[in-house]
């Protein structure tokens, strides 16, 4: 066990002795977990502290989303897609309304192409310190960096207060643009939160970055290969801290982001480590685009020419953004009415689990605890 | 449009797969979806390596009413029934070329839905044919684990297709009490 | 025999009530302080019923919570082993009631009488110390196996493999003090530190950090709470405790804190020396405390700053690191206290102790490092 403990834990090795054979133990971790981040239970084995065997049982927050934008209007299921990961509701609205806007010739006006990145890079801060703090929760850093993490939040769920009228439930993109423009000043305001956001990663970074807790117990836990990530479907930062250089705003170049100056970090061992490192590194990246959106946002409408009713011909159609947990994709199908005949989200986090158990077994159960926050799942989007 | 022809090698190597010019995909028979699964992933077939969505839509059987010229030029109306299905639609990318989206369909009748699982290929549909199980009801030859996911293990019925009727009472208790109770006596509750 | 049974009395019921009163002031600490760390303000919302009195910092908050717990149901589980689950508690907190006897306070009101009564007088009071506080370990594991819940027994038995490797650089370290000060009597070893305190020597202080290390993992204080790791095992072994059986694990776990606290300070803080004590003796008593209370500071900020040790890294820690050292630490005490000469031993013990940590900890987690990190374009 000693040598086990410097090295991988893959290579876990227990020596059985068979007059002292024991049982395995099944816990079911969840539903009401503090630490399964929503309704999420998962049933392990365990050989003492050694996971064995995991499998996650979903479904405890399914709202069947799906089935009642069969029945509303294009339209009308725009809030309903705030909810599905609660946490970004903006790029959840940006999904939609891309490919919504596959379905008819829609144009989007400059300056709502530049809010709506704004917003999207504005998500993903919000998105990567939650989950950073909420990381370090799991860890057992007593909810100080979540705290802290919260504060920077604030100030950015603020600014979507004021430009959509809700603080996470936001409902702010339409097809074709945006609701409303954003008030006087919001700008401005804009601007000096991302001017304070890199004092507040550099702090982070000092604080956690060189922790010997932090490193015992993220490096080389919950190990993915690129070639594995990328059979089972892992997009996000996820995948690109398993090395695969795959970042839908370069490779789709969806709304304006090829006129923006940004790197992708790669991770280069696949654990929870780097999953954590490549999401502070991704918000350094974000805050280069957002310095360069609001220089360069111009005045004008934010509402294209979509028609008022929506009543796209009969096609299908999928559309994908980069959320900050992956890639968030709806495949429409449009029948000529104003109702989608089907109405698909294909969500980031469902299908990062596929590899939980993978990733679990072989290790402590607490370090199953640490590879769920790393995975970085919310259960709306989950479940639906 | 401007999309590359992706399926065109497909459509040369699998003569039984057919290409749906109005959806813009493949439509592949159950029985070939693995080999041609298999052949996709290959690096000069175009490295098909992740399979990003798997969905099932459900087709109920339709009257379509069809002009058509009879022999002495007259115009008929003729009403002929498209049977139903339920298709199983498969987005494929390329991380290696940065290409895609490649769609692939199993269209399955509605009775007995079975199509083949393409999990063995790709493994991100596990989860995937797993939920068109649960909600659709087509099963899945080959799905290492095919089981209900979003509803509960007891569940009867798929609430995704287009005929589904909801249950009066969802919450249904083995002893059932109170206001459930007197639904139950007055007739009103349908404890399965 | 009266006066001897007074005297009992008059040192052990306001020992008693003293510390449990400090128990409700230490938990107010506790949350005030990790509120501040933690960038928030901590409870501040009580006030006194029917008075003008409101807020007053949430000093009010202990006597609020106590009340909660004691109005609590007690809920037992239904298969729990009933006795077993009744006792655990008890047995939590009746020992640290015991030693904090042991610790050498000097109470300002006590007589000649009564200070030859006091069992920091004992010959071996360090080692019934220790004797004592390892009963702890019996009622957690108690805990964890009665409430028949797999959290608990998971969290009864992480307890037991901590509490007993912790053991041993505890008592190790202990070991020096009493190698320098020639006995196990608390009141002596405090006497033996008149001059300096045992800190101020290199391996007093090496001693005393093995000391503390080992005390936060002895009552299960964070980081070493794995026991209680509230992120994956919700409550650990106290997880199926509810009302005032709760309260009583709360109570024994602080008062665990300050008798292992006392005992550092007896050790190796000089007990109740201080500026001002020759002139006025009675406040020996009040720099006790106020030297437990800063270790209990530390303590709590340290809950507030670290993460949490995964079981193996704990146990690596305590086995690789702290004994090896703590090992060390006596045999350098040892050639230190025989040469009696301190210009040679000073220089010459602090750096072998130095060397020996940064080895030991290269040594342990050798491949734990930052990474620098590639990007695309």
């Amino acid at each position: 066990m000693s040598a086990a403990a410097a090295t991988a834990a893959a290579s876990y090795s227990l020596v059985r002795q068979p007059a002292m054979e024991t049982g395995l133990l099944e816990v079911s971790m969840g539903p009401h977990h503090p630490s399964t981040h929503g309704v999420f239970r998962m049933d392990v084995r365990l050989d003492g502290e050694t996971v064995v065997a995991l499998k996650p049982v979903f479904g405890y927050l399914h709202r069947n989303h799906e089935k009642l934008a069969e029945g509303m209007s294009y339209l009308a299921s725009m809030p309903f897609t705030d909810r599905l990961d609660y946490f970004n509701s903006m790029t959840n609205n940006w999904a939609y309304a891309l490919a919504a806007e596959q379905l008819l010739p829609i144009e989007v006006p400059e300056r709502a192409q530049y809010l709506r990145v704004i917003m999207a890079e504005l998500t993903r801060l919000v998105n990567h310190t939650s989950l950073v703090g909420f990381f370090l929760n799991d860890l057992g850093a007593l909810g100080t960096p979540l705290l802290y993490a919260f504060r920077e939040r604030e100030r950015i769920l603020d600014l979507f207060e004021q430009a959509s009228g809700a603080r996470m439930m936001c409902n702010y993109f339409r097809f074709g643009g945006l609701r409303c423009d954003v008030p006087e000043g919001w700008l401005a305001r804009a601007r000096a939160v991302v001017d304070a956001f890199p004092r507040f990663l550099d702090e982070f970074e000092k604080l956690l970055c060189e922790n010997e807790i932090v490193l015992a117990r993220t490096q080389r836990v919950g190990v993915l290969s690129g070639a594995q990530a990328v059979n089972a479907g892992i997009t996000g930062p996820m995948l690109r801290a398993s090395g695969v250089n795959y970042d839908l705003r370069k490779v789709d170049r969806y709304g304006i982001y090829e006129r923006f100056a940004f790197r992708v970090p790669l991770g280069s061992a696949g654990d929870c480590y780097d999953r954590f490192m490549i999401r502070l590194l991704e918000m350094r990246e974000s805050l280069k685009i957002l310095d360069a959106a609001l220089r360069d946002i111009p005045t004008g409408p934010v509402m294209g020419n979509a028609p008022r009713v929506f009543k796209p011909a009969a096609s299908e159609t999928y559309g994908r953004v980069e959320s900050p947990k992956g890639e968030l994709g709806f495949y429409l199908i449009a029948d000529g009415t104003t109702k989608p005949y089907r109405y698909r989200v294909r969500p980031p986090s469902f299908i990062n689990l596929t590899v939980l158990e993978d990733l679990c077994v072989g290790h402590t159960i607490a370090d199953a605890v640490v590879i769920l926050g790393s995975v970085d799942i919310v259960l709306g989007e989950v479940d639906r | 449009m401007s999309t590359p022809a992706w399926h065109e090698p497909v459509l040369q190597q699998f003569p039984a797969v057919r290409w749906d010019g109005a959806a813009r995909a493949l439509i592949v028979p159950p029985e070939l979806a693995r080999a041609v699964a298999e052949w996709l992933t290959q690096p000069d077939h175009g490295a098909w390596d992740f399979c990003s969505n798997v969905t099932g839509v459900d087709y109920l059987p339709r009257e379509v009413k069809e002009k058509s010229k009879r022999p002495d030029g007259t115009e008929e109306i003729v009403v002929r029934t498209e049977p139903g299905s339920l298709q199983v639609v498969y987005h494929l990318y390329s991380v290696a070329q940065r290409s895609g989206p490649l769609v692939l369909k199993q269209v399955v009748p509605r009775q007995a839905p079975a199509a083949v699982s393409l999990t063995p290929v790709w493994r991100s549909c596990e989860l995937q044919e797993r939920e068109v199980y649960d909600l659709f009801g087509v099963s899945f030859e080959g799905h290492p684990d095919l089981r209900r996911i979003l509803m509960w293990d007891e569940f009867t019925g798929h609430p995704m297709r287009k005929d589904y009727a909801e249950p009066q009472d969802y919450e249904w208790e083995p002893t059932p009490h109170g206001d459930v109770l007197e639904k139950h006596r007055r007739g009103k509750v349908i404890i399965a | 025999m009266t006066q001897t049974l007074l005297n009992l009395l008059a040192i052990a019921v306001p020992l008693a009530v003293g510390f449990a009163s400090l128990f409700a002031f230490t938990t107010w600490l506790e949350r005030k302080i990790l509120a501040r760390i933690q960038n928030r303000i901590g409870p501040n919302r009580i006030s006194l019923p029917f008075t003008r009195f409101r807020r007053l910092f949430g000093l009010i908050q202990p006597a609020a919570d106590g009340l909660k717990m004691l109005a609590k149901e007690d809920i037992v589980p239904r298969d729990a082993d009933k006795l077993l689950h009744l006792l655990a508690p008890i047995l939590s907190l009746v020992p640290p009631m015991m030693v904090l006897c042991l610790l050498p306070l000097e109470l300002p009101y006590a007589t000649a009488g009564m200070r030859a009564l006091q069992a920091a007088a004992l010959d071996n009071a360090v080692l019934l110390f220790f004797a004592i506080t390892s009963l702890n370990t019996l009622a957690v594991f108690m805990a964890g196996w009665a409430s028949r819940n797999k959290y608990s027994l998971l969290g009864g038995m992480r307890a037991v493999a901590q509490m007993v490797s912790y053991e041993i650089p505890l008592v190790l370290s202990a070991a020096v003090v009493i190698m320098a000060a020639g006995g196990m009597n608390a009141q002596a070893i405090v006497e033996a530190q008149r001059a300096q305190w045992f800190i101020f020597t290199p391996w007093g202080l090496a001693a005393f950090l093995i000391f503390f290390i080992a005390s936060l993992a002895e009552t299960n204080r964070s980081p070493f709470d794995l026991p209680e790791a509230e992120s994956e095992i919700i409550a650990g072994y106290f997880t199926e405790y509810s009302g005032f059986k709760f309260a009583l694990f709360f109570l024994g776990e602080y008062l665990a804190i300050f008798a292992v606290s006392g005992l550092a300070v007896t050790l190796f803080l000089g007990g109740g020396a201080g500026p001002w004590v020759a002139a006025y003796p009675a406040l020996s008593c009040v720099w006790f405390l106020a030297k437990i209370f800063a270790l209990i500071f530390v303590m709590i900020w340290l809950r507030g700053t670290l993460p949490r040790l995964r079981v193996d890294q704990l146990m690596g820690f305590a086995w690789k690191f702290l004994l090896p050292l703590s090992l060390l630490n006596l045999f350098v005490a040892a050639a230190a206290l025989k040469l009696a000469k301190p210009w040679l031993s000073w220089p010459v013990g602090a750096l072998v102790l130095y060397g020996a940590a940064v080895a030991l900890s290269r040594s342990h987690r050798a491949d734990a490092a930052p990474r620098t990190y590639s990007y695309a374009e």
